[in-house]
C-alpha cells in the first residue's frame, strides 16, 4: 500500500447506518475528502445527507464501519471526546438561521473559541475578537456598524456570512456546509460562494459542500453524488 | 462561567417572561419571608405579654386557666385568694414586690381590673418594657381610672371623662353601678398586650362598688370613711428579690396550708399556651410554602414552553462544540438565575413592605417588627428555595439534554 502524501481530511470505510427499527439508510463502502480539497456533495433531501453530516460531526454513531477525520478514528472515541473533536476540528454552516439570536455578531463569530481551547489557541496572536473582525472583513462584512446590529436584523446573505466567519474561526481542519446558499438569491449566492472558497483556500481548510443545486458544482475540485457513494448491490435491491 | 454568561444572555432575550417569572417567585418569597418574620415577632410578642414577673399566684386551678384570666383577661377565676394569704406572701422577706389583681367587672365590654400603683411600677412587657403613660398619671383618688390604649381609642375617652363601671361582664350589664362615677386620670401607651383592652381602677374602688350590694339595697353615706380593704383578690403577681428563690417560693405557695393556692412561672405557661395557639401560624407557613412552590412551578412552565423554540439554538451550540452537558448546565443555570433573582427580589420586597408597614403594625396592633437581618433559619429557607429551583430546572434541562441527543446537528425550525 502506497502511503498517501497527506492524511485525508475525511476517510469513511464500510459505513453503515440505520435508525432503530428502520431499514438501512446509508451503506457507503468508501468516501474520501483529501486535505485542502473542496468537494461538492449532491443529494436530494431525504437521501440521508443530514444523517451523513451527523455521522461526520460525531453526533451519530454508525452501525458498522469507521470514520477517520484528519487521522483520528471517530468511532473509537467516546461521545464526549467526539464533541471535543468536533469543536476543535470542524466548522459548520447550515441552510439558514445559523446564529444565536440573543448574541451579537462578534459573540456569534467567537462562539467556537468559547467551547474549544484548541480553536482559540490557533488564532494568531490569541486575539479572538481581532480574528473575528478579520474574517468578517474577508467575507465582505467590513463595516463596523454591522457589529452593533442585532443578528436578527441582518439580511439572509449577511447572516450566512457571519455563520461562515464563525465556522472558519480558529482554522478548523474541515468545513461542512449544508445547503448554505439555498436561502440566498442568485447574486448573493455567487458572492458568498466566492468569498467562502477564497477563505477556505487561505486557511487550507477542506470543504465539504452539500447541496442539491448542481449548477454550483463547477466551482469545486470534485462533484460527488450521494447515490454513487452507496454500495451498488444495495442500490439494486 | 461561559455557560452562565450564555444563560444570562438567553434570559435577557426573553426578558418579558423572565421578569414575570422572577416577579412571581419574588412575591411568593416575600410572602414566605413575611410570614416567617411575623410568626417570629408574634411568638416573641406573645412570650413578652408579661415579663419581669417571676410568679403569678391564684386560687388552685390549672396553670393555663390562671394565665388566661390573670394575663389575657379570658375566662374567670373559680375562686379567690384571701387578703390574709396575699398579705402573708407579700410580706415574705424574699418577695420584693407584688401586684394585686381583682377582676370581675366590666365597662362597655372591656374588663375592669382592680390593682394599685405597683402595677405601673413593676409590670413589664415586650422584654422588659415598662407601662408608659400616653397621658395623665396613676391612681391618686379612690375613683381614678386608668385606661388601656385600645379602650381610650375605641370609646373616645379623654382625661377627665366620666366612666360608669358595671358589675358583671356583659356589654350592657343588668346591674349598672350608676352611682359611682369614675374619672379618667391616665391613658396608657399601646403595648400590643391585653393591657390595652383593660380598664384599671384602684383595688379599693372594687370593694366600694360592691359594698353592701348583697342586700339589694345600698347604704347611703360616704364610702370613703369605711374600711375598703378587700376580703379577697383574684390573683397577684410576684417579683422576687433573688431569681434563684423563685422555685423555692413556687413550691412553698403550692404547698401552702392556709388555702389551696397555685403559683405558676409565666414564661413556662406562655410557652405551653403558644404550643396551642401556635398551630395557626404553622398552617400559615405551610400555605406560604405552597405559594412558593406555585411560583417555582410557574418558572418550570416558562422554561419548558421555551424549550421547543430553542431546539435550533441548542443544535447551533452543539455544532460549535457544546456537549449535551453544556446544554444541561445552560438550562440549570437559567433556572438558578431565575430562582436566585426571585429570592433576592423577594427579600427586597419583604423588607420594603416591612419598613412601610412597621409604623402601622406597631400603632394599631402593638406588634413590633424589629428590622433585623435574615436569621440563619431564614437563610436556610431561602437557600432551600434556590435549591428547589435548581432541582426543578433539572426537568427542562433533562428534556433539552434528550432533545439535543436526538436532534444532533439537525436544525429544527
Amino acid at each position: 500500500m502506497t502511503p498517501a502524501p497527506l492524511t485525508p481530511a475525511i476517510h469513511a470505510r464500510d459505513l453503515v447506518f440505520a435508525w432503530p427499527g428502520k431499514p438501512r439508510l446509508l451503506d457507503i463502502p468508501e468516501f474520501r475528502l483529501e486535505a485542502g480539497e473542496r468537494v461538492f456533495l449532491r443529494g436530494p433531501s431525504g437521501s440521508g445527507k443530514s444523517t451523513l453530516l451527523g455521522l461526520l460531526g460525531g453526533v451519530l454513531t454508525p452501525r458498522a464501519g469507521s470514520i477517520t477525520l484528519a487521522g483520528t478514528d471517530l468511532t473509537a472515541l467516546g461521545a464526549g471526546a467526539r464533541d471535543r473533536f468536533r469543536g476543535d476540528h470542524l466548522g459548520f454552516i447550515f441552510q439558514m438561521f445559523n446564529l444565536i439570536p440573543y448574541l451579537g455578531v462578534l459573540e456569534n463569530v467567537t462562539l467556537p473559541a468559547r467551547f474549544s481551547a484548541a480553536r482559540a489557541a490557533r488564532i494568531p496572536g490569541g486575539d479572538v475578537v481581532a480574528e473575528a473582525r478579520r474574517l468578517l472583513a474577508a467575507l465582505g462584512l467590513g463595516e463596523r456598524d454591522i457589529e452593533s446590529r442585532p443578528v436578527t436584523e441582518l439580511s439572509m446573505g449577511q447572516q450566512q456570512r457571519v455563520a461562515a466567519a464563525r465556522a472558519l474561526l480558529g482554522r478548523p481542519t474541515i468545513l461542512i456546509a449544508d445547503e448554505p446558499t439555498s436561502a440566498l438569491d442568485t447574486d448573493a449566492r455567487g458572492d458568498f460562494l466566492e468569498l467562502l472558497m477564497r477563505e477556505c483556500r487561505a486557511q487550507s481548510a477542506s470543504l465539504l459542500f452539500v447541496s442539491h443545486d448542481v449548477a454550483l458544482g463547477s466551482l469545486f475540485d470534485r462533484v460527488v453524488s450521494l447515490a454513487d457513494l452507496r454500495r451498488p448491490t444495495e442500490a439494486a435491491a | 462561567m461561559s455557560t452562565f454568561a450564555l444563560a444570562w444572555r438567553s434570559l435577557g432575550n426573553r426578558r418579558g417572561t423572565a421578569l414575570l417569572t422572577i416577579a412571581a417567585i419574588a412575591v411568593s418569597v416575600a410572602l414566605l419571608l413575611g410570614v416567617q418574620k411575623m410568626r417570629t415577632a408574634a411568638r416573641e410578642s406573645f412570650a413578652n405579654t408579661v415579663s419581669g414577673v417571676d410568679l403569678i399566684v391564684g386560687a388552685r386551678s390549672g396553670q393555663l386557666n390562671l394565665l388566661l384570666y390573670s394575663v389575657f383577661r379570658v375566662g374567670d377565676a373559680t375562686a379567690n385568694v384571701s387578703w390574709s394569704s396575699y398579705q402573708k406572701i407579700a410580706h415574705h422577706p424574699d418577695v420584693e414586690w407584688t401586684i394585686p389583681i381583682s377582676l370581675g367587672d366590666s365597662h362597655r365590654g372591656f374588663r375592669v381590673l382592680g390593682t394599685n400603683n405597683d402595677y405601673y411600677a413593676h409590670y413589664r412587657h415586650a422584654g422588659g418594657r415598662a407601662l408608659g403613660f400616653a397621658a395623665g398619671r396613676g391612681f391618686e383618688d379612690l375613683y381614678d381610672v386608668v385606661l388601656g390604649a385600645d379602650v381610650a381609642r375605641e370609646l373616645g375617652y379623654q382625661l377627665g371623662s366620666r366612666v360608669i363601671v358595671a358589675h358583671g361582664l356583659g356589654d350592657v350589664s343588668f346591674t349598672l353601678h350608676k352611682d359611682q362615677p369614675f374619672r379618667v386620670v391616665g391613658i396608657l401607651a399601646p403595648t400590643g398586650t391585653p393591657v390595652d383592652r383593660t380598664v384599671h381602677v384602684p383595688l379599693e374602688a372594687i370593694t366600694a362598688i360592691h359594698l353592701d350590694w348583697q342586700g339589694g339595697t345600698r347604704a347611703i353615706g360616704d364610702v370613703r370613711n369605711r374600711d375598703l380593704t378587700p376580703d379577697a383578690i383574684t390573683a397577684f403577681m410576684v417579683g422576687m428579690r433573688s431569681k434563684v428563690m423563685t422555685f423555692t417560693m413556687q413550691r412553698a405557695i403550692n404547698e401552702y396550708r392556709g388555702e389551696p393556692l397555685l403559683a405558676i412561672l409565666p414564661g413556662v405557661a406562655l410557652t405551653q399556651l403558644w404550643g396551642l395557639v401556635g398551630i395557626a401560624d404553622t398552617a400559615l407557613m405551610v400555605i406560604a410554602a405552597f405559594v412558593v412552590f406555585a411560583g417555582l412551578l410557574g418558572m418550570l412552565t416558562a422554561i419548558l414552553t421555551s424549550l421547543n423554540e430553542r431546539r435550533r439554538e441548542m443544535a447551533i451550540l452543539r455544532s460549535v462544540g457544546a456537549r449535551p452537558r453544556h446544554v444541561f448546565t445552560l438550562l440549570i443555570a437559567e433556572a438558578g438565575i431565575l430562582a436566585a433573582s426571585g429570592v433576592l427580589a423577594g427579600i427586597a420586597l419583604c423588607y420594603g413592605l416591612l419598613i412601610a408597614a412597621a409604623p402601622l403594625l406597631e400603632r394599631r396592633y402593638g406588634l413590633v417588627l424589629p428590622l433585623t437581618g435574615l436569621a440563619p433559619g431564614d437563610i436556610a429557607l431561602l437557600a432551600a428555595i434556590v435549591f428547589a429551583g435548581l432541582a426543578m430546572g433539572s426537568i427542562p434541562a433533562w428534556r433539552a439534554y434528550r432533545n439535543t441527543l436526538s436532534d444532533g446537528l439537525t436544525l429544527r425550525i
